[in-house]
């Protein structure tokens, strides 16, 4: 079970609140990932779940029980840090089962979880070592096994991958992910990186500035974004915008277009352009385009052997059931 | 570019450097080397540095006058017990103030330091009525009180300067798996901090060792430690310096044995957090 409410919460740092007044609900058994840029409060609400930080008002319930007074030892969660967060002085075998020994298990029983744990994570061969002669993801494994021994009823995990190498951070991605499915259990996961929030997640929560901008499956978001942040934040490369003219014809104070839904063609479209810089990913490439009207470049994915050069004129014809239209305060007109 | 260190200028370091120590230890050794000396040889005047009759006269003469055991069970029980008993009280106050911070914190730990800066005998002569007061002059557990009390503020800025070092992560992390304050400070905190504890146990304990003004004002006889041991040998008839020197020897044998054996973690322990 991880049922877990907010109700009205909020979170003042002296003078400063950095989350006003908040209310979320996360279901049982659902992989929800907290996204937003740096300093949107993202890991501050995980903390307040954790009971790491005390709320300044408001409510946290978990699983029905009032847990807002509730110290971080009794809420029955376990939580993997960006750090890691092992305890040096212990072996491997000795950090899985601290857990189980702060919760005064027999030595038997906390053999044998930490050995099925183990064995899940594939570090049975690195029981007796220290974190120190650990590599990075071995140590990411450990405090994943940490958190997987209690049987938690929700695991929060605070941006676990952000120190990994790339390839390795997409393939604990994917464990993770799997992790998810095998125990069915809430996680709860702060990233910045809107790709891990898409890949991973039942539902998305996008902050910004402390507030939930949108709550949606990572499709809703990707389709239905409710302004102009969370479609600029959605997606990847992100949604280009445009103001002006072409935007007042559609009644709109601003029109978005992602990336991937505008045609290019040497010959004619709606609009014309010059093309900028080119990136060639082999599958894809991007072409940066500076067009009349767009104080930014435009960002246009045409396919991995469209030869255009730096310089070229191109037009360019957004397919215009994807536009999003938006209006002066940023928000989606539907 | 580095510097060039040449071969020539390491040499000279090093005479530089040893020059410097030899001074420094010089008076131990003029102190030991005296302690084997006769009476008429201590005070012979040019003084002779090695070539004298070596004799163990007056370590004899000690022994006999004074019951050198007796002196040395009350350091090691004043050192030891002070300081241990400073530990257990500095290990909570230094984990508050290393990760609870309030506002006030870096207030508290100056003001605790100044207490260093005030003349102890400022404070005598009302510690010294306390204790007549109270009953116990000359009396152990008055002395360990007090030797603890002096040194808490060195060991809790200490402490403090070794936990700060630890991520506070790790101890969050703890607390997310179920440990209670106790457990995080036993099972986690501590064996992180030990080499860190290990090294303020040290220090502490020669300073209590050391320590010369409250002993010998506060003391006669059934709580009297080395520091009286060698006072005593300083009477009014007159200095016997050999004598002197061999109490001397005696009483600082123990800690420069100890020293000499933990001079790793000492080092350490006082330059801890000078280079990060």
């Amino acid at each position: 079970m991880g049922h877990i409410t907010l109700k009205q919460v909020t979170k003042s740092f002296g003078e400063v609140q950095v989350i006003p007044p908040l209310d979320l609900e996360i279901n049982d058994g659902e992989f929800v990932v907290f996204v937003g840029p740096s300093g949107c409060g993202k890991s501050t609400l995980l903390r307040l779940i954790a009971g790491l930080e005390d709320v300044s008002s408001g409510e946290i319930t978990i699983d029905g029980r009032a847990a807002t007074e509730v110290p971080p030892a009794k809420r029955g969660l376990a939580m993997v840090f960006q750090s890691y967060a092992l305890y040096p002085h212990m072996t491997v075998r000795k950090n899985i089962a601290f857990p189980l020994r702060m919760a005064k298990l027999d030595i038997a029983e906390q053999n044998k979880r930490v050995e099925a744990a183990a064995k899940v994570l594939n570090l049975t061969d690195y029981l007796d070592r220290r974190p120190g002669q650990l590599s990075g993801g071995q140590r990411q494994r450990v405090a994943i096994g940490r958190a997987i021994v209690r049987e938690p009823a929700a695991f929060l995990f605070d941006e676990p991958l952000s120190n990994l190498d790339a390839a390795l951070r997409v393939n604990m991605r994917l464990e993770i992910s799997e992790l998810h499915q095998t125990l069915d259990t809430t996680m709860i996961y702060v990233t910045h990186d809107q790709v891990e929030a898409m890949t991973m997640a039942d539902k998305i929560v996008v902050l910004h500035a402390g507030v939930i901008e949108q709550v949606g499956s990572p499709l809703e978001l990707y389709h239905e974004p409710r302004n102009k942040f969370v479609a600029g934040f959605i997606g990847s490369p992100k949604m280009n915008f445009v103001e002006g003219e072409e935007a007042v014809k559609l009644n709109a104070k601003c029109i978005g277009i992602r990336p991937e839904h505008i045609g290019v063609s040497l010959e004619s479209g709606d609009w014309k352009g010059t093309v900028g810089v080119s990136e060639h990913l082999g599958s894809d490439t991007f072409l940066r385009i500076k067009m009349p009207g767009v104080q930014e470049h435009m960002t246009v994915r045409v396919g991995g052997e469209f030869g255009a050069r730096h310089g070229d004129t191109v037009y360019l014809t957004p397919d215009r059931s994807k536009l999003h239209r938006f209006d002066a305060q940023g928000l989606r007109i539907a | 570019m580095a510097r060039a260190v040449t071969t020539q200028r390491k040499a000279l370091n090093t005479a530089i450097a040893w020059s410097i120590g030899l001074l420094i230890f010089f008076p131990i050794l003029w102190t030991i080397l005296t302690s084997f000396k006769t009476e008429a040889e201590a005070i012979a005047n040019p003084p002779v540095f090695l070539f004298f009759d070596w004799t163990l006269e007056n370590y004899a003469v000690v022994q006999e006058r004074s019951n050198y055991m007796r002196f040395l069970t009350n350091s090691v029980i004043l050192a030891g017990v002070s300081t241990i008993l400073g530990i257990l009280i500095a290990v909570p106050a230094a984990w508050s103030m290393a990760f609870v911070p309030s506002k006030r914190t870096k207030d508290i730990l100056l003001w605790m330091l100044s207490t260093k800066m005030l003349p102890a005998v400022g404070v005598l002569y009302p510690i010294y009525l306390l204790c007549i007061q109270l009953g116990v002059l000359d009396n152990r557990l008055a002395l360990i009180v007090i030797l603890m009390l002096i040194n808490l503020p060195i060991i809790v800025w200490m402490l403090y300067t070794y936990f700060r070092e630890i991520p506070g992560e790790i101890l969050e992390a703890a607390r997310m798996d179920g440990a209670s304050l106790k457990d995080e400070i036993l099972y986690v905190l501590t064996p992180m901090a030990i080499p860190g504890i290990a090294s303020t146990l040290l220090l502490n304990f020669i300073l209590a060792w050391n320590e010369a003004f409250w002993t010998l004002n506060l003391t006669s006889v059934n709580a009297a430690p080395l520091t009286a041991f060698i006072a005593s040998y300083s009477s009014p008839e007159g200095l016997f310096f050999a004598k002197l020197s061999a109490a001397s020897t005696m009483a600082i044998a123990p800690i420069l044995i100890m020293g000499w054996f933990s001079q790793k973690q000492l080092v350490r322990g006082l330059t801890f957090g000078a280079v990060k």
